[in-house]
């Protein structure tokens, strides 16, 4: 943690904003209302380093990443790659700035073009930024970056619909690391595998970061996935950052009433203490974010939410070393058996 | 009594449906069993297919791995797709059969004239001996009014029907691929005022906007193609559009703008390969579309001037002897239904065929 401290992150995110405005249709042509997916997160990763982002679905932790990777604009704040604001980098410099930062998506059906070979796929990226000028060298590291995924390099010129789904996510981690990038932002990554290849593609994901000292900022919907690879875990509620810990703070110590509502929902395999164990069960829907509440955004379904939470929107701040927390009562309650894999 | 009677008569109704019961649980059963003997034997039959065509492709795919890499991808994806189309035997009829059309008119000069006569020149001499003959060996297709072999004439029509079903789709289909990939790409008020205009050229009844459109540039066959190719462009755009939009959101594509693609080659590697099968596939189809107007306007007198053959101009000179020489409408008219049944089937087999997931199904 101290090294990590003492060295210049490698991302720095600061009041990342994205908003998407709403269309009313063809005829009015004017817009009048916006989603807003993304509101003021912040948060930074060092070199080698992993950060979970965790949060249920249509949080904006999807919206998060693809604002960083500059698939989609960012609406506000900046993005500091190695000291560098990327949020609007343009044209020569954000293609620059793309080889040194890789994403893994979600769909592992979706990610690779089923035209292509999976050797064209992973080369793709050498062949853009014109790394290895030379075919059979290209050829050659391809069938390396296919071995050391854990594929065949024999089956290089094989289609991805030739593959199961994680294989294909091998595929699409390999094509991630062509470039030896030092950032790889993980969308998902395993979310939509069959649990016991979970297990394997998150092995890999660890192994490959060993190997390599990349960084990752890994967004997930689950939280005990992300205790398997994430040194440094960030929650995420309709758009805002809530918590924000090294993981063996935030899963022993939640501070926030929504982090220890998704801890207590994590199945545990002892029944025992499963049986016993204090489970918050959060009632109600996530509000839209096309009019989140006002004040604290979590104040709709929070047990312990006052008048003040409904009013004022609280601050992220340090509860203790290196943890912070947006909750005007933040205060640790462990959940039984979270911090069980520790 | 009444009632005795009644009762009879329920007993004799229960007795009935007791054995109606029966009848059909037995029927069931035997029913049942047929079903599990058949779908025994089509699971076997599907395993052997299966186990064929993997194999087929394991030899395919060692095959190119021994060879360099990446040099012959492309090569391999198309000779996958061959060897897709090539299992389906409808679309190998269709393709069989459309190659024949095209062959026996490309060389009809050379052998059709000599063999039977000229299509359009009237025997002068000995017409009303020569006309309207029923088939035979010297004529397989019998003779028309004026005393014109019906055979030559179906294949010298075959000429002005393909050349009308290629190049109008080709004319609708550069129209139409430029049109949708603008709409695409471009979007907003590019997108509306090109589908608009297309909705507004889908709305007019097509066959009647031919017409108004050969009034226009006057009655000619290369005025047909101009006609039908403009007017087919809407369909063809359409498709184009709705598939690159689809393309479009695929996370592949934001793979490789997350890798720093240029947009030619998100374009020309990964938007174009995968949409473009859809505009095939309906051109194919669309082949037939326009052999079918070709046949409707010469059938009303727009298309092909006489004495020039053509499969539609054949029926409208021909119905007036339907009863008694029915061969002068049967014989271009099975000319028609062969040759739009056969691009049809082939474009059905296409559509399989490029379609690479496929495959694993």
């Amino acid at each position: 943690m101290t090294k990590a401290a003492s060295q210049q992150p490698i991302l720095k995110v600061e009041h990342l904003t994205k908003e998407f405005p709403i269309n009313n249709g063809i005829l009015s042509g004017r817009t009048s209302k916006k989603v807003s997916a993304v509101d003021d997160v912040s948060f930074e990763i060092a070199p080698g380093e992993t950060l979970g982002l965790v949060g249920e679905s249509g949080c904006g932790k999807s919206t998060t990443g693809r604002a960083i990777m500059r698939l989609t604009s960012p609406t506000g704040g900046r993005v500091l790659f190695e000291g560098n604001d990327i949020a609007r980098l343009k044209g020569r410099k954000l293609k620059e700035m793309r080889r040194n930062m890789q994403f893994i998506f979600q769909d592992p059906y979706a990610s690779l073009n089923p035209r292509m070979t999976i050797g064209e796929i992973v080369s793709e990226p050498l062949v853009i930024h014109n790394v290895m000028p030379n075919r059979s060298e290209r050829i050659d590291f391809v069938r390396y970056l296919l071995d050391i995924v854990g594929l065949n390099p024999e089956h290089i010129n094989r289609y991805p619909h030739e593959f199961s789904g994680g294989q294909r996510q091998r595929v699409g981690i390999a094509r991630a690391f062509a470039l030896r990038p030092r950032l790889i932002i993980c969308d998902e990554p395993v979310s939509a595998l069959d649990v016991s290849i979970q297990a394997q593609v998150l092995n890999l994901l660890a192994r490959l970061q060993k190997e390599f000292g990349t960084a990752y900022l890994f967004i997930a919907h689950d939280l005990s996935v992300v205790q398997h690879i994430s040194a440094k875990v960030a929650v995420m509620y309709l758009g805002t950052l809530v918590e924000h810990s090294d993981y063996l703070g935030l899963y022993a110590e939640p501070y926030h009433p929504y982090t220890q509502a998704l801890l207590s929902a994590i199945p545990l395999p002892n029944p025992d203490i499963q049986k016993k164990r204090n489970r918050i069960i959060l009632q109600g829907d996530p509000p839209s974010p096309v009019d989140p509440p006002r004040g604290c955004r979590f104040h709709t379904r929070c047990p312990i939410a006052t008048e003040k939470c409904t009013k004022e929107r609280p601050p992220m701040r340090e509860v203790t070393k290196d943890h912070y927390c947006a909750c005007w009562h933040a205060k640790p309650y462990p959940i039984k058996g979270s911090n069980i894999a520790l | 009594m009444a009632m005795l009677k009644k009762k009879k008569e329920a007993s004799k109704q229960n007795l009935l449906s007791k054995q109606l019961k029966e009848g059909t649980d037995k029927a069931f059963a035997e029913h049942e069993e047929k079903r599990q003997a058949a779908s025994e034997v089509k699971s076997a039959q599907h395993a052997v297919d299966e186990s064929e065509r993997h194999a087929d492709y394991r030899t395919e795919y060692d095959a190119v791995v021994g060879l360099e890499a990446g040099e012959n991808t492309t090569r391999t994806l198309w000779s996958d797709a061959w060897g897709r189309l090539r299992r389906n035997k409808l679309a190998i009829i269709g393709a069989v059969w459309i190659l024949i059309m095209v062959l026996v008119a490309l060389t009809a000069d050379l052998w059709a004239p000599q063999m039977l006569g000229s299509p359009t020149a009237i025997e002068s001499q000995d017409m009303a001996s020569l006309s309207l003959l029923p088939p035979s060996l010297q004529h397989p297709f019998g003779t028309d009014m004026l005393g014109r072999d019906v055979l030559c004439r179906v294949v010298y029509g075959a000429r002005i029907s393909l050349a009308v079903g290629l190049l109008a789709t080709a004319i609708s289909s550069l129209i139409g691929l430029v049109m949708g990939a603008l709409a695409a790409f471009y979007g907003g008020i590019w997108d509306t005022i090109i589908m608009r205009l297309a909705d507004i050229f889908l709305a007019f009844p097509y066959t009647l906007f031919v017409i108004v459109m050969l009034a226009v540039l006057g009655s000619g066959i290369q005025n047909v193609f101009i006609a039908i190719g403009i007017l087919g462009w809407p369909s063809i755009a359409r498709v184009f559009r709705s598939a690159i939009l689809s393309v479009k959101e695929n996370d592949y594509v934001d793979a490789a703008r997350s890798m720093g693609a240029s947009d030619r080659r998100i374009i020309g590697r990964h938007i174009f390969p995968n949409s473009v099968a859809s505009v095939v596939v309906y051109a194919t189809m669309n082949i037939g579309g326009a052999i079918l107007t070709e046949s409707a306007l010469s059938y009303l007198g727009m298309g092909v001037t006489p004495p020039n053959p053509s499969w539609g101009a054949m029926i409208q000179d021909g119905q007036a002897y339907l009863a008694t020489e029915p061969w002068l409408m049967l014989m271009p008219g099975l000319a028609i239904l062969t040759t739009v049944l056969a691009f049809t089937l082939l474009g059905d087999g296409l559509r399989d065929a490029l379609d690479v997931k496929m495959k694993d199904a």
